[in-house]
């Protein structure tokens, strides 16, 4: 007996030696491009340019990549202040919307409440990036593109997020009616009941819904490049990042452009981890209800 | 599969039937409001909201009236023009006066197009709020009869914030996603039967519709074809949403698994580190991902430094090495967020179950078949659709990494690792070719929803909605 427990106990240990080697084969490959990237925004300008090399240490540290993108020939905060303002903007409003939308669809009960959820349903079922040029034109019509690009792209993000009320729906549902009765009998209007006792409620989801709709915009290349097109000083970060990479020259913008992700990353990182645990439960809760 | 099919069948059939008894009905109650109606009511037939301000419901009778004047005004100033002009979508093209040498400004088809279908829809609107009209009228008189008061303006007011306050919380929302999603889809399904393209492009040129050609040309087959280019860009969208939903899934579960092992510590640092490339934007990590796979990039040059290959590794020029590539990064991105699920889900699956499994002699392997995996495969099986159909418009990913290339052997400049939709995203952008962008967005319409459509009827039955409350 004594010695199956020890044979057990052995084989434990082997395969959490396992597990461990695992483990940090998988944290290394998960952390090797950012690693990577902090190691190559570091690196010299002045004496090793800024092309992509066959090496990962620089040969020489120094800060002339942050330099140049702090620098006047660089507008790259200019194009970090638009996003900031997108994604603050797109964050605050796409989070009111998508409340109202999923308390209407999880408290009252309308005519064509299902055959407008079905109707949403199918209109996803379109590819986004379909109706591009069309939005384009509807955008040009109200001076919002070009000069007019950031305000643009507010509308057009938060004009259609009422589509996407699953999860807060999800997690409106999960909160007792009888919570509702109660309050109405004690002559609560319903604005009261979503104001003051489901939106505090639903904390977690919230923030899930605000922090998703702040990070999206600092991904947002394809549409931001289009309404934008021409009027760099309307560019978001991705736009201008993107363009680092991807002109002829890219060789000599490859380590500004390190540099740049670095300072986009960071912030949005720390954010992110911060609030990690509303995260992983709106994830968690979308998932299992689909 | 086949009794799915009927019940399905069946229930549009009964949609259908229905939807006609519901408009018979309606007919019937609009003819009832009329026979019965009083004069008040009567005129409200065509004055919108006279019955209202008669009955002194002020707030309901004006607001009514406000939309029909708005309404006419619409039309008759502006939107009954492009309505004329929709069969044609314009007739007279931007020329120069040989005259005068003055360029005269032709019909502009794309906002023909455009605003024709607005007004469209206005005029839908409209007659859906006269309707409302009526049902206003017939309400109140039907008060009036039973001896009860008409509702003040005040007590109207005041119920958008209880009784009716799903109007007001929708009325935004709603108007957002007509403008800016129901219109341009609407719009762009049109344009597929147009030809639209860089040879016909508004302003200075015309655009017409040619009913079936562009469908036709996407089912025409044999040489360098544009049918041919849409069969390969197809068949490997779902091959890549097929691989990116099912090899993210199960590894992601086997990484949750593996961190949540008993006996492993750290756990937390485990999760942080994979959930890190949740947090850090994709265009920063993914455009650097690509570079580091290039011809020069690190990966080749370490490898060579090292004596591994004496010659580059084409990761992006060869279209078999840059599919698996895609996959294999696109784990990268799909396992965190699959840990993150997994790991919520396997702490809900009762422990007993494992310990009486134990006791019977299971050993992990059977384990994990005949608990974890079922249980999985049941909770997370919408999950997984959304995911698959997430997969075939993963836009994302593909663009960032070879923007859609290698390009060898395809037409209308589409990729070896093209989707459809970044396919559709460069006939806009680079070839403004519309008209067969918008077929191929017709294309992965159908290709959603079949898929959807489908599994969502072979999923164990769907769960009762009213139930969760």
């Amino acid at each position: 007996m004594a010695k199956e427990a020890k044979m057990h106990k052995q084989h434990r240990g082997l395969s959490n030696a396992i597990a461990y080697v695992v483990l940090v084969i998988i944290s290394i490959i998960w952390l090797f491009p950012f690693v990577c990237i902090v190691l190559q925004s570091f690196r010299s300008y002045a004496t090793e340019l800024g092309g992509m090399v066959d090496y990962l240490v620089p040969k020489q540290f120094s800060l002339d990549n942050y330099k140049y993108l702090f620098s006047d020939d660089c507008q790259f905060f200019r194009w970090y202040g638009n996003t900031l303002i997108i994604a603050s903007c797109v964050a605050v409003l796409q989070t009111i919307v998508i409340l109202c939308v999923s308390y209407a669809l999880s408290r009252t009960r309308f005519k064509l409440r299902r055959a407008l959820m079905n109707f949403w349903l199918v209109l996803g079922m379109f590819p986004g990036f379909l109706t591009m040029i069309c939005l384009y034109f509807l955008l040009k019509n109200f001076g919002l593109t070009q000069s007019g690009a950031i305000p643009g792209l507010i509308l057009i993000s938060v004009a259609s997020s009422g589509m996407g009320y699953y999860v807060c729906k999800g997690f409106f549902d999960t909160i007792p009616r009888s919570l509702d009765e109660a309050a109405l009998i004690d002559g609560a209007s319903k604005m009261r009941i979503f104001l003051t006792m489901i939106v505090p409620l639903s904390k977690p989801i919230v923030i899930y819904t605000a922090l998703t709709a702040f990070m999206a915009p600092w991904c947002d290349y394809v549409f931001a490049s289009y309404v934008a097109f021409g009027s760099s000083d309307n560019y978001n970060v991705a736009v201008a990042l993107y363009r680092w990479v991807n002109t002829t020259d890219y060789q000599g913008f490859f380590t500004r452009f390190c540099a740049g992700g670095v300072l986009v990353a960071v912030p949005i990182t720390i954010l992110f981890m911060a609030l990690q645990k509303y995260y992983v439960e709106g994830v968690t809760g979308g998932a299992v209800k689909g | 599969m086949n009794s799915n099919n009927d019940g399905f069948f069946k229930k549009v059939g009964k949609g259908i039937a229905n939807f006609f008894k519901w408009i018979g009905n309606d007919f019937k109650e609009i003819g009832v409001t009329f026979a019965e109606g009083d004069w008040k009511t009567r005129l409200s037939f065509l004055i919108m909201g006279f019955g209202p301000i008669l009955r002194k419901s002020f707030a309901k009778g004006i607001a009514l009236l406000a939309i029909e004047v708005a309404y006419i005004y619409y039309m008759v100033s502006f939107g009954a023009a492009y309505i004329a002009q929709l069969p044609t979508l314009g007739t007279v093209e931007t020329h120069m006066d040989p005259n005068t040498m003055l360029t005269v400004y032709g019909d502009n088809s794309f906002l023909i197009l455009l605003f024709g279908l607005l007004s469209i829809f206005a005029t839908l609107g409209f007659i859906f709020v006269w309707r409302m009209n009526v049902r206003e009228n017939r309400k109140e008189e039907l008060l009036i009869r039973n001896g009860h008061p008409v509702p003040s303006a005040k007590q109207d007011l005041l119920s958008l914030l209880d009784s009716n306050i799903d109007k007001t919380l929708l009325a935004l929302p709603l108007t957002g996603i007509f403008v800016f999603t129901v219109l341009p889809i609407v719009f762009m399904v049109c344009v597929a039967f147009t030809n639209y393209d860089k040879n016909h492009q508004s302003p200075s040129k015309l655009f017409t519709w040619v009913g079936l050609d562009n469908f036709k040309q996407i089912f025409s087959f044999g040489g360098s074809q544009f049918g041919n280019t849409f069969v390969k860009v197809l068949i490997w969208t779902l091959v890549w949403a097929f691989f990116a939903t099912f090899l993210n899934y199960f590894v992601g579960m086997a990484v949750a698994i593996l961190i949540n092992k008993k006996g492993i510590k750290f756990k937390k640092l485990w999760r942080t580190i994979l959930v890190m490339t949740i947090a850090i934007p994709q265009f920063v990590s993914l455009l650097y991902v690509s570079k580091m796979f290039a011809n020069d990039g690190l990966i080749n040059s370490y490898l060579m430094k090292w004596g591994v290959i004496s010659s580059r590794i084409e990761f992006w020029s060869d279209p078999m090495l840059a599919r698996i590539t895609i996959i294999l990064i696109n784990l990268w991105i799909g396992i965190p967020y699959m840990m993150l699920i997994a790991t919520g889900l396997l702490m809900n699956i009762p422990a007993d179950l494992y310990e009486s499994a134990r006791i019977d002699g299971a050993n992990a392997v059977q384990m994990f078949f005949k608990i974890t995996l079922p249980y999985m495969f049941f909770v997370t099986g919408p999950f997984l659709l959304t995911q698959f159909t997430g997969n075939l418009n993963n836009f994302n990913v593909i663009f960032l990494l070879t923007g859609g290339g290698p390009y060898q052997g395809y037409s209308d400049s589409a990729g070896s690792t093209d989707l459809l939709i970044t396919w559709l995203y460069k006939m806009t952008v680079n070839d403004t070719n519309y008209r067969m962008a918008a077929v191929i967005g017709i294309m992965v319409f159908l290709v959603t929803a079949i898929i959807s459509l489908v599994v969502y009827n072979i999923l164990p039955s769907v769960k009762d909605e009213e139930g969760f409350q």
